[in-house]
């Protein structure tokens, strides 16, 4: 009986184990595929250190966000990084120059920039140390 | 009986040269060209086409461009991408801003009959005429001021691209010399949906209106590269 316990018992947590492995892997996926989304479409504006400080910035009346500012990103809800990327800045009162990505993003892309962004700044809802 | 000997043998001439100069494009340009532009639509064109070109697509440049700029390009070939084909290989933080770091390469230059010859075969190329609205861009250049306040401020395009040089972003093509060197329709088309023509591209798809489209057309048509 107690053998049977223990073998029970070993192999839930061997389980458990494949499938916390796995899903980090997926979230070690998601979040390249995220930094891959970003470098392709974000840094123009938003700079090879995600600080605002882009290759077109100094062109730009308004200055793009700096993402790894924690100060300045960790009250900004997820929802509304989300509807800034997807319908653009005026969608939540910024610049126009912010554009809406819709129509190249997929909506889970989208949400997989706002958690990488929430992983830029290091702060916010749903980040973990 | 003469004059019709003589005329078939022009027309026989005529059809031979036009015959000459498609093959001395093709020759050139798969001598020189296709190691770094796609002449024909690749097969997968996902984000990892965007990141290992080497230089824009060619297989809808008949849909693009105009033929005589080509012409003159060929031999005497300008920046048109200041952050290269694709701006985030090209970039690295500065001390303030990013900087361009690594400088766009020198594009070869033709001789006048090669550049003919090449302009000619790349005009033959239409692998994107679906995506052109046939008729749709003004019918001549126009906008002006109200073209130029869309294109700077309202509409946010002089983020990414200059209308005049070293005015503009530059992680897109310059557009100060749009209207000599893309067709009216192309660049309608284009800014309308960019994706349909270059899928992944980081131009965003604004969603203008017909009209602000036309506007911006317009303007774009009336850049002719040289200086106000």
């Amino acid at each position: 009986m107690y053998r049977q316990l223990r073998h029970a018992l070993g192999a839930t947590a061997l389980l458990l184990a494949c499938t916390v492995s796995a899903s980090d892997a997926h979230a070690a996926g998601d979040q390249a595929e995220a930094k891959r989304l970003y470098d392709t479409y974000c840094v123009q504006c938003h700079g090879v250190k995600r600080n605002g400080k882009g290759i077109n910035a100094a062109h730009m009346s308004v200055q793009p966000r700096d993402h790894s500012d924690a100060k300045g990103m960790t009250d900004i809800p997820n929802k509304e990084l989300y509807t800034a990327i997807r319908e653009g800045g005026l969608a939540v009162d910024k610049s126009v120059l912010m554009p809406s990505w819709k129509g190249v993003l997929s909506d889970k892309q989208i949400h997989e920039l706002v958690s990488y962004l929430r992983f830029v700044c290091k702060c916010g809802p749903g980040y973990s140390k | 009986m003469k004059a019709r000997f003589s005329m078939l043998g022009i027309a026989l001439t005529l059809a031979a040269s036009g015959t000459a100069n498609a093959a001395d494009g093709w020759q050139t340009i798969n001598a020189q060209c296709v190691a770094c532009h796609a002449v024909k639509k690749p097969t997968v064109q996902g984000l990892d086409h965007i990141w290992q070109r080497k230089g824009p697509d060619l297989y809808y440049a008949g849909d693009k461009f105009r033929r005589e700029w080509l012409v003159r390009w060929l031999q005497h070939p300008t920046v048109i991408r200041p952050a290269g084909v694709f701006y985030r290989k090209a970039v690295a933080a500065g001390v303030k801003d990013d900087t361009i770091a690594k400088k766009p390469a020198r594009h070869m230059h033709l001789s006048e009959a090669q550049a003919r010859a090449v302009a000619d075969t790349l005009m033959t190329l239409h692998g994107a005429k679906d995506h052109i609205e046939t008729g749709a861009a003004p019918k001549s250049a126009s906008g002006g001021r109200i073209g130029k306040l869309f294109f700077v401020k309202l509409r946010g395009c002089a983020a990414c691209h200059q209308s005049a040089r070293g005015e503009g972003g530059v992680s897109g093509p310059e557009l100060y010399d749009a209207g000599a060197r893309l067709q009216p329709d192309y660049i309608y088309s284009y800014t309308k949906n960019p994706q349909a023509f270059d899928p992944h591209v980081w131009m965003p798809r604004l969603e203008l209106s017909s009209r602000d489209l036309g506007r911006l057309t317009g303007y774009l048509m009336s850049l002719d590269g040289k200086e106000e």
